[in-house]
């Protein structure tokens, strides 16, 4: 029986289970997908918050003005990328400077620091191609950019150095609580477990509802966004935001970890709870609206175009807490942003709702904070490629010719714990892929790679999803596959740990 | 570090036939770089036959078209490395490039050929939306799954855009056993060469559907359809004329790209209308000593006139290694005006020139009873009959040098004069 049964494995989901491994626990980590973060947490703004935008004495507040100071340590542990770059919100006239004078007053009461208003020739020197007509901005210097999917990874994996199970394509399909242990079925498996925690992000009210009354509704909302080609990454410095309006903060535009330009979201409601399609009227919206920013923005040079889901509350404000009616059920829902921001004090927060229900946490005397090392062989120097190289040969071939990463990088992050099985998986942890030529060239290379290192067939490979091969069959051979799904799920069993 | 007297980065048919030609010309000391595991580059997946109509006088495939270089390069002992990654090159033609038998390497060149060829644009370059499944592929990768892997990519398929890559792949796949359902083309004409337009959708009966595009892509894992909607005058989706496909995959063939980031790191100045390096007669590029030719320079149709184009650059570079470049002459700039998108070379030093002067150059739209028409200053001094001119293929010019000593001009500018027409073939 698992003293912790994770549903979700996002950003919340993971911090959650890195942060519990602290102590003496049985964790699992459940989730519905082919691989750890790929929710709203592959498809978001990937900014960690200032903290001056939500409503003092919100948990929003409480959670993001705490949890942007943890990044750094975090990060720099987990050998995540993130860097605080600062942020703007931007005043074109008067009513505009007064809103950025309530936010920068909401600010002081979220007790951020190194917050200031700043006139149009601060401004400029700031960032130079900003439009001419903005007078004004609030500069926030404590904001920053982080890998959201980078970091979610980096915390599966680190939990599981430290003993906690994870369990992919598990979609949790009911749960029952008999004599204070909860029996979680997912379509493959049942788990028992003490307590549970529903971090299952735009589908936590439905997670919330297969055990306990509806408490609260997430109503989704899409995000749209465009990213650039790193040519375009001088562009912007800064995260730079406009003045916010009633359906958010409004687009952005901001410079990625890795040097490219992110510009996005836009705001709409959508009924289905995976309506992550990109649309033409969405993408036209972002396109007029960032221009208000930047006036020159080079959008010839995107490189891709996605679309993520907000899980919005209908309580207007995060949920963090153990259900009133089913106890050792806690609910982590409604994290709409900032809430990868939050997400390292929302951990903390938990692990404290847990020492409620549970008798007293012992810690975990063999507890890690660091990965195994990551290589990135493009940013080390010419003598240590060459030491690496007569280390191992399999940093000497470089697969995506974009960002140059290594066969060596790509075997690494396969056999690490959360590993990469999928193209996908591969782009998201060492990014073959995500370059101007979007695979062009290297996705042939890391199919045969991810089908030599798993012992697989490369018309096995999946670009993400269980039933998303890449292949369909070989040529001239008799039946070729009309994408049938790879995987068949296995007999009902109960997972012991 | 190492030292050559020319280094050729890429060994496809450009770098290749320029190496060659360098050896012809004297150079004894040659290294040719080639990323992929063998020479040839992306010829080595073009099963097809075309190739080698003008050089050869005959029809080639694509691999046998590249033996043959290849098999030249071996008989005169041109020293190469694959599997080989240049990761920079700097101005003072210095190269650092990286594989598993030497590990991390540094190569000092008198001279360098810059022959890295160019990839596709992609589906976020055209920002199609929908949802992103797999199936979704340009039509370049899925011909190497094809024909280099022996893979297939889907069964139900539809091709966006009319490029020569996109056209064979629909023969390609429809000869595999897929059905081609259709392919779709922005453009009210197709950027392929009429001959692939016969050969690879009418003789299989595959619609071609001018002026219209893919709007939407869908499908959670893989896909499921796309829908395809006429577009307008200016490009523009027409609302009211979506037409859904059920497909299992989605081809994109919408264009090249020359591959420049290496180009750039050596501050190698570039022309915004072809992507690629801006030079001279003897394809040497705004860094002294750096040579360029073949689809990193311009995007070809033919690879005859890349090895062409190679072999100009590799006597180029020869000449430069012999310090028998009679150099430091003003370039006179060569103009594209009035119908003409682009030419090749961008400039030219006068007294550099024998023989003949080959202009290469694209119009930008589709022209009937046209003349391409050569002017030195003010002065109208060639005009070249064509019955038809299109984007999709690649015009060439030809000038005499003597011509040009003599008349001296300061300037040479390309126009177009004809009807312009919306509708091809």
């Amino acid at each position: 029986m698992f003293d912790i049964l994770i549903i979700g494995a996002g950003i919340c989901g993971t911090s959650i289970a890195r942060e519990l491994t602290r102590f003496k626990l049985k964790i699992a980590l459940v989730d519905k997908e082919n691989d750890v973060s790929n929710g709203t947490t592959k498809a978001n703004s990937a900014i960690i918050h200032a903290g001056y935008d939500p409503k003092p004495g919100t948990l929003m507040a409480e959670l993001n003005s705490r949890g942007n100071p943890m990044f750094d340590t975090l990060c720099s542990r987990l050998q995540v990328p993130f860097k605080r770059i600062g942020s703007l919100v931007l005043a074109f006239n008067d009513t505009d400077l007064k809103t950025l004078g309530k936010l920068y007053k909401q600010g002081i009461q979220n007790r951020i620091s190194k917050m200031e208003i700043i006139d149009r020739d601060q401004l400029r020197n700031l960032e130079p191609e900003i439009n001419p007509a903005a007078i004004g901005a609030l500069y926030a210097q404590t904001a920053g950019i982080v890998g959201p999917w980078e970091l979610a990874i980096a915390l599966a994996e680190n939990a599981i150095d430290n003993g906690a199970e994870l369990y992919l394509n598990s979609p949790v399909v009911s749960i029952n609580k008999v004599d204070k242990v909860f029996t979680v079925t997912t379509d493959s498996a049942q788990f028992r477990s003490k307590v549970v925690i529903n971090c299952a992000g735009v589908q936590a009210d439905k997670i919330n509802n297969l055990i306990a009354p509806p408490e609260f509704k997430i109503m989704p909302r899409r995000g749209e966004y465009y990213v650039l080609d790193k040519t375009a990454g001088k562009m912007v410095r800064h995260v730079v935001f406009q003045p916010p309006g009633d359906l958010g903060k409004g687009v952005l535009v901001t410079p990625t970890v890795h040097g490219n330009v992110l510009i996005g979201p836009n705001s709409e409601r959508v009924s289905r709870d995976d309506a992550i399609e990109t649309t033409a009227q969405g993408l036209e919206y972002i396109q007029k609206t960032a221009q208000q920013s930047f006036t020159n923005i080079p959008l010839h040079q995107t490189i891709n175009i996605f679309a993520g889901l907000r899980a919005e509350p209908d309580t207007g404000d995060f949920i963090i807490a153990e259900s009133p009616t089913v106890k050792g059920f806690i609910n982590i829902a409604g994290i709409k942003s900032p809430g990868l921001s939050a997400a390292p004090a929302i951990a903390e927060k938990v692990v404290g709702i847990v020492d409620s229900i549970l008798p007293a946490l012992k810690p975990n005397q063999d507890f890690i904070e660091t990965r195994r090392e990551i290589i990135h062989f493009a940013e080390l120097s010419d003598k240590a490629k060459a030491r690496l190289i007569k280390k191992d040969p399999r940093y000497a071939r470089i697969i995506c010719r974009c960002e140059n990463i290594t066969e060596g990088e790509i075997v690494d992050a396969i056999h690490r714990n959360a590993g990469a099985t999928t193209v996908d998986s591969v782009k998201r942890r060492v990014r073959p892929g995500t370059g101007r030529c979007q695979g062009g060239f290297c996705m042939p290379r890391v199919i045969e790679i991810l089908a030599r290192e798993q012992n697989q067939e490369m018309d096995n490979i999946l670009k993400d999803g269980l039933n998303s091969p890449v292949l369909t069959g070989m040529t001239k051979s008799e039946e070729i596959r009309e994408s049938e799904p790879a995987f068949t799920a296995p007999q009902l069993k109960e997972v012991e740990c | 570090m190492l030292n050559y007297e020319l280094v050729v980065i890429g060994g496809g048919p450009a770098g290749l036939a320029a190496a060659i030609e360098a050896r012809k010309n004297g150079v004894q000391n040659i290294l040719v770089l080639e990323r992929d595991l063998e020479l040839g580059g992306i010829l080595q997946q073009c099963i097809h036959n075309g190739f080698g109509l003008h050089i050869f006088k005959e029809e080639l495939t694509g691999p046998e078209y590249a033996q043959r270089f290849i098999n030249e390069l071996l008989e005169m002992d041109i020293e190469y490395k694959t599997d080989t990654m240049v990761l920079d090159i700097s101005e003072i033609k210095t190269i650092t490039a990286v594989n598993k038998q030497d590990g991390l390497i540094q190569i000092s060149a008198n001279a360098i050929i810059l022959a890295m060829g160019c990839r596709e644009r992609t589906r976020g370059a055209i920002r199609i939306p929908g949802t992103r499944p797999a199936g979704v592929f340009t039509a370049g990768t899925a011909q190497r799954f094809i024909n280099i892997e022996g893979y297939m990519v889907g069964r139900r398929i539809v091709i966006l855009g009319s490029g020569d890559i996109g056209l064979i792949m629909a023969r390609r796949l429809t000869l595999e056993g897929a059905k081609v359902l259709a392919v779709a083309e922005l453009m009210p004409y197709s950027s392929g060469l009429t001959r692939n337009i016969v050969q690879c959708l009418h003789d299989y009966d595959i619609p071609l559907l001018l002026s219209h595009t893919v709007t939407d892509i869908r499908g959670k894992d893989r896909v499921t359809g796309v829908t395809i909607s006429k577009v307008d005058q200016n490009l523009k989706p027409i609302p009211g004329s979506e037409k859904e496909y059920q497909c299992d995959t989605l081809l994109l063939s919408v264009g090249l790209i020359p591959e420049n980031e290496l180009s750039l790191q050596a501050n190698i100045k570039l022309d915004p209308r072809t992507g690629g390096p801006i030079v001279n007669e003897s394809m040497e590029t705004s860094v002294e000593g750096i040579f360029a030719c073949g689809n990193v320079v311009h995007v070809h149709d033919l690879v005859d006139y890349v090895t062409e184009e190679a072999q100009k650059a590799g006597a180029g570079a020869a000449d430069y290694i012999f310090e028998e470049i009679t150099e430091k002459i003003p370039a006179v700039p060569i103009v594209p005006q009035e119908g003409v998108n682009y030419i090749i070379p961008q400039n030219i030093r006068i007294d550099n020139l024998n023989g003949f002067l080959d202009l290469m150059l694209r119009v930008t739209s589709v022209y009937r009873n046209a003349k391409i028409c050569v002017r030195a200053d003010e002065k109208t001094i060639k005009e070249v009959k064509r019955p038809h001119l299109s984007p999709g293929e690649m015009e060439r010019v030809r000038l005499n040098s003597n011509i040009m000593k003599t008349i001296r001009p300061k300037t040479i500018s390309l126009y177009i004069d004809g009807e312009k027409t919306q509708y091809a073939i």
